[in-house]
């Protein structure tokens, strides 16, 4: 099964997100951010970075490019998209999900092996995981405090469209704990924290988000 | 070239972290008298003619662009008074 | 009119002046003398150095040279690894700028080594930190920490390379000259690796990347050879440069697609001295010469004149010799990642460096002349009046703790040192992660990275530069500085295979200080020749200094070993109780420099510890047979803080505690059981062993001679309550989350 990864100039761990993918038992296809093309694929992952340098906000340039153009055309038809730290940011700017992504409260940039509990897996990327499952994956970053009002941030509880939680402390500001959202039908997920950086023996904390991936690759019926 | 310059503000309900840090940064200094702090973002961008059309399309660029609205209020757009030459 | 030309203010003495007037047979443009004075700088030329840095390659045997493709003089060593693969590294220092605006001097720093390695042919895969501050307690010493790391962490984090290892270290003699050391290692292929030579009359020159601005003119020159006064920064202008890791991210992104390509001829970095410093090396590496239109530099600042465009050191440009029936594709891919690129000029075969303004010739040189015919310097230097004083001040007058009581109080006291404390505060501001190839970063005490993800074939670097020791003795201090480096790779179980430097000292016009770089120099080549160790390629910066107090002679040494496979290595703390602690290697009476003369009675005298190379070299290889076979769950090298730091960190580490007893080695070395804990003795390391692998474990090490020493057990439930805790006999019990509060608790204290 074909997963895309998108290349926007300054994304840095589009290397790492295909490699995630092909050790998950698909095959990664590479995406060029100024190829309105998404080449056939059946999921995009947009992977995490400082795309055109986190000028302006982070992900607000990204947002236009002409294979965002295709991706936000796929996404609103069905197709599965994960959004991973400035992939996340980007889905935000282009308002595929709801809120936006801040400076850390405590201004600095922060690499930490952090604790997660997954709280909904009826999404196309979290769907192997067992509900509640506690997991650890690098988190790295210096924006990404998850903001929204008061409005949207209940509506996102209230259906259940938080899908992961921070654990031991709240590493960055973001509201509510939230370290990622899905949109309304589970197609669409954004992450801060990096699942990527966590699917190989010896080279990261753990495997735990290895099940990120291969979920994209099993279809199932219900999401 | 005429310029118009858009000012951008983080929403005042959000936290604004840079700004509480320029904040105890100025009373660290002994500025005394000064409260809170909020930063925000100012553009200068150059137009072919100062038209009203020209200022609306500002005005879009400014929402669409310039600041994300979730978490971002434009609080002003102004064209710039010409320099005049000495 | 015969008016004087301002080679002073340059940066120029009169005999390097007349030395030009000599070269040239008239008075040079101010284009040229521009070009002179950055080109003819400490920074640049190494002419206080050079007579001595020949050492390097003089001591470099032919076997030594077998696995390098290229060596000191090209831009970085590379070596071969194995398989068709090979590394490239070098370490280089950003310390002035740092110090005047610690943030973009750190970031520049990352900037200008990641482009040496580029420059190579090599994809940069890692960098490393070794950054030296002021007295932790001083009140300027947060706002450089502050900057710097902010500095080295975004740069490196927005380039997307990991920060996979380095040092912080604290002393007030670096309080208005903090030392900015990074390491960047690259991987290639043999046959992408490019040179850096002008070559074939008709190929065009290149400059791409971002544009010229007035930033860092001069930095080289008049920034660099500068002692800070007291009072502050110098008068002139200062010159930081502002980086833009950004455009560095897409020129690296668009230099591995020229080099994959092959339509690169011959590349090199715009660093210090930018175009002066491009032009003149490549045309003097190459056929000789070289002719370039300066007006055809794409400027930031149209107000730039010809000599500033040369001394400008704006960040992230490079600068390629492309055969003209290369050059669309060239500027196909550049223009694919939004890279400018600009044909400048071309190789010429006059012998001469031209260039020209508008038409008009401002340059007319013979490049050799700029580029490495510079002045050199046999400074004199003379062993310090007070070297004896010190070597006599010897640490048998300081007072001891009397009691257990007091060795415990001790303990927790050492641990939160600022010599060391956990650098969590810094390290968790550094991406580890991307390119996922980091087999071990920070805690770890040298960074891993694997190479080739088909074999796990890697390789193992270790960043060392310990100041107090080179203080007490030059010369020594620096071959320790690069056996605590060698022993750190080795604990990795690979094999050390090449050197870089960063030798960072006072002013070469000091006798004492420039006694204390030649020693520097000659005790690092001697070990290196003595281990069988080439100096790939290094850096020198002097005049670090305050007002007439210089730094501590801090020579960083970077040792990078290979692995077969990255995988062998095991973690410097254990996270399995029940396994037997053995201390291997012995420990003399030796607490000169020692951490612990310095944080408990501010003392530093007497005479280093001892050097023993063949027992490194015994050791290393012990640990490497244990390692390829299994036999070892944990190994820490033993190095600043001696065994208290070891065991404390290695406890730390997974949360595992220990139950220890030191009565033994105290009695089989003739040492006390303080010696023990606080020594620095060379060539010793802690491992853990699985019980069922102990018997193989001592064979392996007794059939080569390394002493060892069971000295105790790992245990997470010590104590009668079951909380971890490590305990030693004779200190008493610390609990893991007393001693996590005293180790962790002191930057974030300090820094926030």
């Amino acid at each position: 099964m074909r997963i895309g990864v998108v290349t926007f100039p300054g994304s840095l761990d589009d290397t790492d997100a295909a490699r995630a993918v092909t050790l998950a038992g698909g095959e990664a296809v590479r995406l060029w951010h100024a190829d309105a093309d998404l080449h056939g694929v059946a999921a995009v992952i947009l992977p995490g970075g400082f795309s055109y340098g986190d000028y302006l906000r982070c992900g607000a340039i990204a947002r236009f490019a002409p294979v965002m153009t295709e991706v936000i055309r796929a996404a609103r038809g069905g197709m599965p998209v994960l959004g991973i730290c400035n992939g996340f940011q980007i889905l935000c700017e282009a308002h595929l999900l709801p809120g936006a992504l801040v400076r850390n409260d405590h201004r600095r940039f922060a690499c930490l092996d952090q604790r997660l509990r997954i709280e909904r897996t009826a999404t196309a990327w979290t769907h192997s995981y067992e509900i509640g499952a506690e997991i650890t994956i690098p988190l790295k970053n210096g924006e990404g405090a998850y903001v929204a009002d008061e409005v949207t941030l209940d509506a996102l509880a209230a259906e259940g469209r938080v899908v992961a939680r921070y654990l031991g402390g709240n590493p960055n500001g973001s509201r509510r704990d939230i370290a990622g959202v899905c949109d309304p039908t589970g197609r669409i997920v954004g992450l801060m924290p990096h699942p990527e950086h966590a699917v190989e023996p010896g080279f990261g904390p753990s495997t735990d988000g290895l099940a990120f991936f291969t979920s994209a690759l099993r279809r199932t019926g219900s999401q | 070239m005429p310029r118009v310059v858009v000012e951008v503000m983080p929403k005042p309900e959000l936290l604004d972290p840079q700004g509480a840090a320029v904040a105890a940064a100025l009373a660290r200094l002994g500025y005394a008298g000064t409260g809170a702090v909020r930063q925000g973002k100012r553009f200068e961008i150059e137009v072919a003619d100062a038209t009203p059309q020209a200022l609306a399309g500002i005005r879009r660029a400014a929402a669409e662009l310039l600041s994300n609205p979730v978490i971002e209020d434009v609080v002003s757009v102004d064209l710039l008074p010409e320099r005049v030459a000495p | 009119m015969t008016a004087e030309q301002p080679y002073a203010a340059l940066g120029l003495t009169r005999g390097e002046y007349e030395r030009i007037l000599g070269i040239l047979g008239r008075r040079p443009t101010t284009p040229e003398l521009a070009m002179y004075s950055v080109m003819w700088s400490e920074h640049c030329s190494y002419k206080s150095s050079k007579v001595h840095l020949r050492q390097f390659g003089e001591k470099t045997t032919e076997a030594m040279g077998s696995r390098l493709l290229a060596g000191i003089g090209e831009q970085a060593g590379v070596i071969d690894i194995g398989d068709g693969w090979a590394v490239t590294f070098k370490a280089e220092s950003h310390n002035h700028p740092s110090f005047l605006e610690p943030y973009q001097g750190a970031a520049t720093g990352v900037g200008g080594i990641v482009r040496d390695i580029l420059a190579m042919g090599a994809r940069p895969v890692a960098v490393m930190d070794s950054l030296r501050f002021g007295g932790i307690d001083h009140p300027d010493t947060a706002r450089v920490v502050h900057g710097v790391v902010a500095g080295v962490g975004s740069y490196a984090n927005c380039l997307g390379l990991p920060t996979i290892g380095g040092e912080v270290g604290f002393d007030p003699s670096y309080q208005g000259n903090p030392l900015v050391n990074v390491l960047c290692v690259g991987v290639l292929r043999h046959e992408d690796m490019q040179r850096a030579h002008a070559r074939g009359s008709g190929n065009l020159v290149v400059l791409f990347g971002s544009r010229t601005g007035g930033d860092g003119i001069g930095g080289v020159s008049v920034l660099a050879s500068e002692t800070f006064g007291s009072e502050g920064p110098p008068a002139k202008r200062p010159a930081v440069q502002v980086g833009d890791p950004f455009a560095e991210k897409v020129l690296i992104e668009s230099c591995v697609e020229l080099f994959a390509a092959g339509v690169v001829a011959a590349i090199q970095d715009l660093g210090g001295a930018g175009l002066s410093c491009a032009t003149s090396e490549l045309a003097a590496a190459g056929d000789g010469g070289m002719r370039v239109a300066l007006d055809r530099v794409p400027l930031r600042d149209p107000s730039l004149s010809p000599a500033e465009i040369l001394m400008s050191e704006s960040q992230e440009r490079m600068m390629a010799i492309v055969r003209p029936a290369d050059l669309d594709a060239f500027l196909a891919i550049t223009g694919r990642w939004d890279v400018e690129a600009t044909v400048i000029g071309e190789v010429t075969g006059t012998g001469r460096l031209q260039i020209t303004w508008h038409g008009e010739t401002v340059v007319d040189v013979p490049p050799r002349t700029v580029a490495h015919d510079g002045p050199v310097y046999d400074r004199p230097y003379a062993r310090p009046s007070a070297a004896d004083a010190i070597a006599a001040d010897t640490p048998a007058r300081l007072s001891r703790p009397a009691d257990e009581h007091e060795l415990r109080a001790m303990w927790l006291r050492l641990i939160a040192s600022p010599s060391l404390c956990s650098r969590a505060w810094v390290t968790d501001q550094y991406d580890r992660y991307v390119l996922g190839n980091t087999a071990a970063s920070r805690p770890e005490r040298a960074g891993v990275v694997r190479v080739d993800p088909a074999t796990a074939r890697g390789v193992a670097l270790a960043l060392r530069g310990p100041g107090r020791f080179t203080a007490l003795d030059p010369y020594m201090g620096a071959q320790l500085a690069f056996v605590e480096a060698f022993r750190a790779v080795g604990c990795t179980g690979a094999e050390p295979v090449a050197v870089t430097d960063c030798l960072n000292a006072g002013s070469p016009e000091e006798p004492g200080s420039m006694w204390a770089l030649a020693e520097v120099i000659r005790g690092l080549a001697d070990i290196c020749q003595a281990a069988a160790v080439p100096v790939t390629g290094g850096n020198v910066s002097l005049y670090n200094a305050t007002g007439d107090v210089s730094v501590l002679p801090t020579p960083t040494v970077g040792v990078l070993g290979v692995l077969d496979d990255v995988g062998l290595a095991v973690p410097s703390g254990w996270s399995a109780p029940g396994a037997a602690i053995y201390l291997v290697g012995v420990t003399r009476d030796e607490l000169a420099g020692s951490a612990w003369a310095w944080e408990e009675h501010a003392h530093l005298g007497g005479v280093p510890p001892l050097m023993d190379l063949p027992a490194e070299r015994v050791l290393a290889s012990a640990l490497r047979a244990c390692l390829r076979d299994g036999l070892v769950d944990a190994v820490r090298d033993i190095a600043e803080g001696g065994l208290l730091s070891a065991l404390s960190e290695a406890c730390l580490r997974f949360g595992v505690g220990a139950r220890v007893w030191l009565a033994e080695v105290c009695e089989r070395d003739g040492v006390d059981l303080l010696t023990v804990l606080v020594g620095e003795s060379v060539a010793r390391a802690l491992v853990a062993v699985p019980r069922s692998e102990e018997i193989r474990f001592t064979d392996v090490l007794s059939a080569r001679g390394v002493p060892h020493a069971r000295i105790g057990v790992t245990d997470d439930a010590g104590g009668t309550d079951g909380v971890p805790a490590l305990d030693v006999a004779g200190v008493g019990v610390i609990t893991l989350a007393e001693l996590a509060a005293a180790h962790q608790g002191t930057l974030p204290h300090h820094f926030g």
